[in-house]
This record gives structure tokens, sequence and C-alpha cells, in this order.
């Protein structure tokens, strides 16, 4: 393990300007997925950590139409929050359901957004062929076996490491927007927009450019009148990741569906947005048939290896399932 | 801000030597100025630099909560926190649990209930506790199992760990 200059932060600006002007540097927040990164794999080597705990980025506001949540904020503070509770109910049962209280405590909810993946290939310095950790090395996951933690959706020849994120899964079914602080000021990224997909460079994971800093997330409050869940199948009761995990809002009306928001973890190698599911609920009666249908429609051209080939159709199930649980069967 | 945070300005680095940092860690109570290498955990300077090996270091990589510490009164893990985050926090080990010799009312609860087999989980598991009883996670035993479910029992004590927490929350002790 490599040493380095550790630096405290106290002021946003000049942390930005710090990591922005060296390649060399990383922040460091909850540390939950980097320390061990760090110091225990040696995965990754910074020089420089620049410590943000300490930075005005904690804390949560809400008015009648936006939940905006600053970056620093825990996975706990959020989860115990008034409004979090009333009207985003399934994104509070996804935090409560990822890692541990003591876990929780400490990894902030930018960090949650850019986490790395628990691929343990990805996460084994003593494995040569990474695409994520070295461009063109090869994947040893598609061939390695107890690929069991692996993503079909999003996944190809060249990576299949899973983004296990709990938390995401709603935010991208919600729609979520990312504020960016970088040297040439902030914008705002929607959480649909800010993750890449693997393709043939599956190093890069968002868009975000070295240096830029995740500030805050702004949740959109779905209207009152919907129902929302947050499904997750593991191996163990608790403190697992999700093998598949669904967050689902409908809102039906004399038994139609009128609004459907769908996001799946433990498939995807970014938080997965439902889309086409989506569309063959909106508008649809709330049926089985429905949910089946949109279920179908989703999984239709899974990656699979041996390992996950059980993944498709218990994603379908457990797609259904949710469903079923906030929409009923009308037929 | 006191006008010692203010003197740690952004962009500085805490120490004059690249490499190593100054951390002042709030024990128990007790403060320690630490001059260390900036890789150090909070578990390593518990153990290493001050001789509180009462928290123990499992699996080192955030899995086991057998490291497990209140930092400024909330349970943390000390394997996957750098020492130097925590400079002038309050940190809280097993080693400050017990006052004027007597145990703290989960220590003897463990005790009583058999709470452990080899004990080296335990005091993760009885910290971890302390910090479920302020939380109010103790209504059930199914709401304790989930709450708890970050600190691993490789001997399997758990029913008794369950146990003993139940005891103790129905005594409101804290």
């Amino acid at each position: 393990m490599r040493a380095f200059e550790y630096v405290r932060a106290d002021d946003i600006g000049a942390a930005v300007a710090l990591v922005s002007g060296d390649p060399a540097a990383q922040y460091l927040a909850g540390g939950t997925t980097q320390v061990d990164l760090m110091l225990k794999d040696g995965i990754l080597e910074p020089e420089r950590v620049v410590d943000i705990t300490r930075l005005p980025l904690r804390g949560i506001t809400a008015d009648d139409r936006t939940l905006r949540v600053g970056a620093l904020t825990t996975m706990e503070e959020l989860a115990a929050d008034p409004t979090v509770a009333e009207r985003l109910p399934f994104a509070r049962t996804a935090l409560l359901a990822g890692a541990s209280t003591q876990l929780r405590n400490m990894a902030t909810i930018g960090g949650n957004l850019l986490q790395r993946t628990r691929c343990r290939y990805f996460r084994d310095p003593g494995v040569p062929d990474c695409n994520k950790r070295t461009p063109s090395s090869g994947c040893a996951a598609i061939t390695g076996a107890g690929a069991r933690m692996h993503a079909i959706l999003g996944a190809g020849e060249t990576c299949i490491a899973l983004h296990a994120s709990d938390l995401c899964v709603p935010l991208v079914a919600l729609d979520t927007v990312v504020r960016v602080r970088g040297t040439d000021g902030e914008r705002r990224i929607p959480l649909t927009e800010f993750y890449l997909l693997p393709g043939d460079r599956p190093d890069l994971e968002t868009v975000l450019r070295h240096g830029d800093l995740v500030t805050a997330i702004e949740i959109p409050l779905p209207p009152a009148a919907i129902r929302s869940g947050y499904l997750k199948v593991r191996d163990r009761a608790s403190y697992e990741f999700a093998l598949v995990s669904v967050a689902a809002a409908l809102t039906v009306e004399d038994g139609t569906i009128t609004e459907a928001r769908l996001g799946l973890g433990g498939v995807g190698t970014i938080p997965w947005r439902a889309r086409a599911a989506e569309q063959v609920l909106t508008g649809a009666p709330a049926t089985v048939e429905t949910y089946r249908a949109a279920a179908e429609a989703e999984l239709r051209a899974p990656f699979t290896v041996p390992g996950t080939a059980f993944k498709p159709e218990l994603a379908r199930r457990t797609i259904v399932r949710a469903l079923e649980e906030l929409g009923g069967d009308r037929t | 801000m006191s006008q010692d945070s203010r003197n740690a300005r952004a962009a500085q680095p805490a120490a004059g030597d690249a490499g190593t940092v100054r951390v002042t860690l709030t024990v128990n109570g007790a403060d320690h100025e630490l001059l260390i290498d900036s890789r150090v955990t909070l578990l390593d300077a518990l153990r290493d630099e001050l001789a509180l090996t009462g928290t123990k270091k499992g699996c080192d990589q955030g899995a086991c909560g057998a490291c497990t510490v209140l930092v400024d009164g909330r349970r943390v893990l000390s394997c996957l926190t750098l020492a130097a985050q925590c400079d002038r926090r309050q940190v809280a080990t097993i080693e400050g649990l017990s006052s004027d010799g007597r145990l703290h009312p989960l220590q003897e609860a463990f005790l009583r209930h058999d709470g452990f087999q080899c004990g080296y989980c335990t005091p993760g598991q009885i910290m971890s506790a302390v910090a479920l009883l302020h939380e109010g996670r103790t209504g059930s035993d199914d709401e304790i199992r989930e709450f708890m479910s970050g600190n691993i029992c490789r001997c399997g004590a758990y029913p008794n760990i369950v146990a003993a927490i139940r005891e103790v929350a129905r005594q409101g002790a804290r």
C-alpha cells in the first residue's frame, strides 16, 4: 500500500481546485468502499487524499416538490428524515436494507452514488485481467467460478460488474438529480444520465470529470396518492447485497395504471431504470398479466454466465411480486 | 468553529511531513496527541498507539463488526475509518464502559446470559448494543436481530446475545 498525503478540506472551492489539479488526488468521505480498496486491497493508490467530511455539505431540506440532500448526509441520517418516511417510504426501506447500522453511520449519500463495485475480481490485485482496473486486460469474472453477484443488464463480454447500491434503485426510478461542483462551477445531472454502461471502457463509470465533487442530490417528491415499495431478494435475511431488488411506485385509478416508476437492483452494471417495463405498465390494467408482460419486456435480452443463469427468472418473479403487492390484481 | 480548527485550513497538510499526520484523539474522555502515518486506521491507532486492545481486529475490511466503536456517539467500524478523520472527535471504546469498577449493564447481561463463547466479537457486539439502546431499536427480538446484523459471531451465540440485549432494554438501562 502506497503512502499518501492526508489533507483536511474545509472549503469546497479549495477542495475542488486541489483534486482537479492533481491526477493522483482523491476525495475521501465515509470511506466504506474506499479505505478498504486503498489500504487493504491496494486497488486504489492515491498520492493525496482530501478528506471532505468537514465540508458544509450535510443536511436535508424539503419543499412541496423536492427533497434536497447534502452529499455528506449519512445513510442513517437520510433514513431518519421525517419527509423521507412520509413521502419516500420505499427509499427509506432501501436505505435500511443496505449494509449495517455501523456502515450507514459512516457512508454518505454522495459516496453511495459513487460506490465501487463489489466484484471480487476487481477487488483482488492478484487478478490481472480486469477491464475496469486496466483497460483491455480482459474480464476474469466472465469465466470465473462463483459469479453469483454479477450483473445481467447493461453487461457484456467486457464487464459484468454490478452496481450494488440499494438506495440508488428508488433514486433512479424517481428521476433524482445530482448536483456537481467542478472547476467551472456547478451543474445538475439527472441520475439516469449519470452512469455509463461499461461498453468497451468499463473503467469509465460516470460522466464526472476528475475533481468534480458531488455536492447534493435533489429527489422529486412523487404525488401523495402513489404507492411505492422496495423488495429485496438476497441470500441472507440481513446485511447482504441484493441478488435482485425492485423499487416500484404505482398510481392506479379505476383499475388502470396511470403512473409507473420502476428501478432494479442486483442485476445492472448501473442502477437500472426499467423503462421498457414502465412503458408496458403505463395505461394498462392493474393485473398480473400486465405485470408479467412488463417483467418480460425488461428481461428480454439479459447477458448471463453460468453463475447468473438463475437471475433473469428471479428478476421477473421479483418484479411481478413487487407490482402485485402495490397494484393488486384486477382480473 | 474553534480557533484551532480554523488553523487547519483547506489545502494545508495536517502535518509538516507528507505521509504523516498530527491527530488529537479523544478516547473515553482522555486526549491523546499522536503523530502517525496517514494510512493508520482508527482501529490500529487504538490498538497499536494507545494500547487499547479491547477493540478487536476481525476481518479488517468492514464485514464483521468486531472493531465497532462509537465516534461522537454513533457506532462505526474503526477498521474503515482513518485515524486522521477522527481528529478532535469523541471516541468511545469497550475500555470506557465500566465506571468505578462496575460493569456496564450490557456487560453484566452478556455474562449472565452467556452471550459469547470465544469472546472475540464481544467488545464489538457490546459497543454496537450500547448504540442500539440509544437508537431505540430494541422493540422486539426481530428488531434487535436486524439492527445487530452488522456484528458477526462465528461461535453462534446469537440467541444469548439477543437475550442479553432484550433484558437490558426492558430494564430501561442505558
